[in-house]
C-alpha cells in the first residue's frame, strides 16, 4: 500500500515590503551582531547583551533591531510578543514630566522636546556616579502614565517603554495614532543601564529624578507588549 | 537598668553602610532562589528573564550600579534591648535612635548614589525630601543588651499592589487561601514578579499589615514553626506559581520565589488578612550592635 502523500505548505507571514526603513529582522545564523571583544565596552554589557541575543534568538527565531525615530512602517511591522533591541535617542519621562507636558498641550503651548516619531522610556534613574553615564535605569509602572500617553501619541509620539499593563484607552490610542508600547524587564536596573550610552537633561531639571532626559540607547532589550493593531502580549490584560 | 551605652554615631554609620550594601547586593538566599528558579523554569522566555535577573545582580555588585532604580522607601524593624541606651552627640543632646536611623539612611542614600524617593506629604505639594527620609521605623523592646536593626528597601511598584481584607471568623481556609493567591496574581507584571509574598493572619487592622511586612524578613527556605501554617505556606506558594503569571508577567512557572505567613492572636469577631507583595529585588539586611 502506498503511504499517503502529505504536502506541507509553509506560509511565512509577510508584514510589509522589505526596504531600508523597515527594522532589520535578525535570524540566528545572520545576527550581524559582533560578540567579539573589539566591540567590547564593559564586560557586563557584553555578557548581558550576549545573553539577551542568544537566548532570544533560539526562543523566537528572530530579533528585531529598531532605531529611533520610528517611522510608520517600522511601527506597523511590529506585533505583540516580538522581541526588539532598540537603539537611538529615547526620552526619559515619568509621572510629573507627563503631567507638565500634557498641561502645555492643553494650553496650546510649545513642548520642550519634539515628540514626532519619538520614543519615551518611563524611568527615574538613580544618580550616576562620577564616570558613569547613568545610574540604575529600569522601567517604572506604565499604568501610571495611562491618562497622559494618549495625549502624547496624538502629538506624534511613536513608542513608549515601561513595565506592566496599559489601559483600554491606551490600546485604542495606539491603534488610532499608529504607535507601540514596549515592556522592559522590571527590576533589572543595573543590566538595562548598560544599554544606555548617553544621558543629558532635556527639560524640567527641577524635577530631579523625574526630569526629562535625552538618552541614547544601544541595543536596549524590550518586548512589544501592545502593538498598533490592538493586540497584547499579556493574557487577559 | 542600663548596662550598655552605644554611641549615636555607631548606629548612624552602621545603618549607612547597611543601606548602601543592600542597594547593590542581593542577600544570598534570594540569589540562590533565582538560580534555583532558572533550573526549574520550563518556559523559555521566563527562563531568559530569570537569567537576566541573575546577570543584573552580578552587574550591580561588580560595577556598583544599584540593583534597581527604585532604591525604595527604607523600612526598619528594630529590636531594642532594655539594658541598652544610645549616647547622643554633644550638639544634639535630645537625639534618639529614630534620629540615628534616619541620619544613617540620609547619608547612605547620598554617599551611595541612591535615588531619593520620599515626598514630604502625600497629596498637596508632594515635595521630595531629598534625603529619602523619614524611614518607616518599627521598634520592639526586648530583654538584654543588644540592638538589632533589620532594614528593607521597599520598592513602590510592589508595595502598591499589597492588600488588606477583613474576613468573617468562620470563613473557610480555602476561601482565604483563594483570596491570597488572587491578590498575588492580580499584582501582575506591575509589581515585578517573581515575588516574595508576605502574609499576615490575625492581629488587628494595623498589626495584621505589619505581620505581612515582617514575614518578608524570613530566610527563603525557612518554614513556619507550626505544621498547619508551614503546610499552608507550601500550598499557597504552589498555587501562586500555578497561576502562570511568570517573570515580567509574560508567562512561566516562576511567579513567586517564596511565601511566608506570620500570625497573631485576634478578636473573636475578626479574621484580618494582609498580603504584602515584594518584588524579586528583595533588598534587605540585618545588623546587630
Amino acid at each position: 500500500m502506498m503511504s499517503p502523500l502529505v504536502i506541507i505548505i509553509v506560509v511565512w507571514p509577510v508584514r510589509g515590503k522589505e526596504n531600508t526603513t523597515l527594522p532589520k529582522r535578525i535570524r540566528p545564523d545572520e545576527s550581524g551582531v559582533d560578540f567579539s571583544v573589539e566591540k567590547a565596552g564593559k564586560e557586563g554589557y557584553n555578557r548581558g547583551l550576549k545573553l539577551s541575543l542568544n537566548r532570544t534568538e533560539i526562543m523566537a527565531g528572530k530579533l528585531i533591531q529598531l532605531r529611533t525615530p520610528l517611522d510608520d512602517s517600522a511601527v506597523k511591522s511590529l506585533r505583540a510578543g516580538d522581541e526588539a533591541l532598540i537603539s537611538g535617542v529615547v526620552y526619559a519621562a515619568r509621572d510629573q514630566a507627563h503631567k507638565r507636558l500634557c498641561e502645555l498641550i492643553a494650553r496650546g503651548e510649545k513642548l520642550p522636546v519634539d515628540l514626532r516619531g519619538a520614543a519615551i522610556y518611563f524611568v527615574g534613574p538613580t544618580p550616576a556616579r562620577p564616570g558613569q553615564v547613568i545610574g540604575a535605569a529600569g522601567p517604572t509602572t506604565s499604568s501610571r502614565m495611562d491618562a497622559f500617553s494618549p495625549i502624547l501619541y496624538a502629538q506624534g509620539l511613536r513608542a513608549t517603554i515601561g513595565k506592566g499593563y496599559r489601559s483600554q484607552a491606551v490600546r485604542e490610542a495606539l491603534r488610532q495614532y499608529g504607535a507601540v508600547h514596549f515592556s522592559a524587564l522590571g527590576g533589572a536596573g543595573a543590566l538595562l543601564s548598560k544599554h544606555i550610552v548617553k544621558c543629558e537633561t532635556a527639560a524640567y531639571e527641577d524635577l530631579g529624578t523625574e526630569a526629562i532626559r535625552r538618552l541614547e540607547f544601544r541595543d536596549f532589550p524590550a518586548v512589544v507588549a501592545y502593538d498598533a493593531y490592538g493586540a497584547s502580549v499579556y493574557k487577559d490584560k | 537598668m542600663i548596662t550598655r551605652n552605644i554611641p549615636y554615631h555607631t548606629v548612624v554609620n552602621a545603618v549607612k553602610d547597611l543601606v548602601i550594601r543592600i542597594a547593590y547586593e542581593l542577600p544570598g538566599d534570594v540569589k540562590q532562589a533565582l538560580r534555583d528558579a532558572v533550573g526549574r523554569e520550563s518556559n523559555p522566555r521566563a527562563k531568559h528573564s530569570l537569567e537576566q535577573l541573575i546577570e543584573n545582580y552580578r552587574i550591580a555588585e561588580a560595577e556598583k550600579i544599584p540593583l534597581c532604580q527604585d532604591t525604595g522607601l527604607a523600612v526598619a524593624f528594630v529590636e531594642w534591648g532594655t539594658q541598652t541606651a544610645i549616647t547622643p552627640p554633644h550638639d544634639k543632646p535630645d537625639a534618639t535612635i529614630t534620629d540615628a536611623i534616619n541620619e544613617g539612611i540620609a547619608s547612605g542614600y547620598k554617599e551611595g548614589f541612591l535615588r531619593k524617593s520620599v515626598v514630604a506629604e502625600p497629596l498637596n505639594t508632594r515635595d521630595n525630601t531629598n534625603t529619602n527620609t523619614p524611614a518607616v521605623i518599627h521598634l520592639t523592646v526586648v530583654p538584654g543588651e543588644h540592638l538589632r536593626i533589620w532594614l528593607m528597601a521597599k520598592g513602590g511598584g510592589c508595595e502598591n499592589k499589597s492588600q488588606f481584607r477583613m474576613f468573617n471568623p468562620t470563613e473557610k481556609k480555602e476561601v482565604i487561601a483563594g483570596w491570597i493567591v488572587e491578590t498575588a496574581k492580580n499584582a501582575g507584571a506591575n509589581a515585578c514578579p517573581p515575588f516574595v509574598v508576605g502574609v499576615g493572619l490575625g492581629g488587628d487592622f494595623e498589626q495584621c499589615c505589619l505581620l505581612s511586612k515582617k514575614a518578608l524578613l524570613r530566610d527563603i527556605g525557612s518554614q513556619h514553626p507550626q505544621p498547619f501554617y508551614a503546610q499552608m505556606e507550601k500550598e499557597l506558594l504552589q498555587a501562586v506559581n500555578a497561576s502562570g503569571l511568570g517573570p515580567q508577567g509574560l508567562g512561566g512557572d516562576t511567579t513567586a520565589l517564596a511565601l511566608f505567613i506570620e500570625t497573631a492572636p485576634c478578636h473573636i469577631a475578626s479574621l484580618p488578612v494582609a498580603v504584602n507583595i515584594e518584588c524579586h529585588s528583595h533588598r534587605h539586611g540585618r545588623i546587630t550592635l
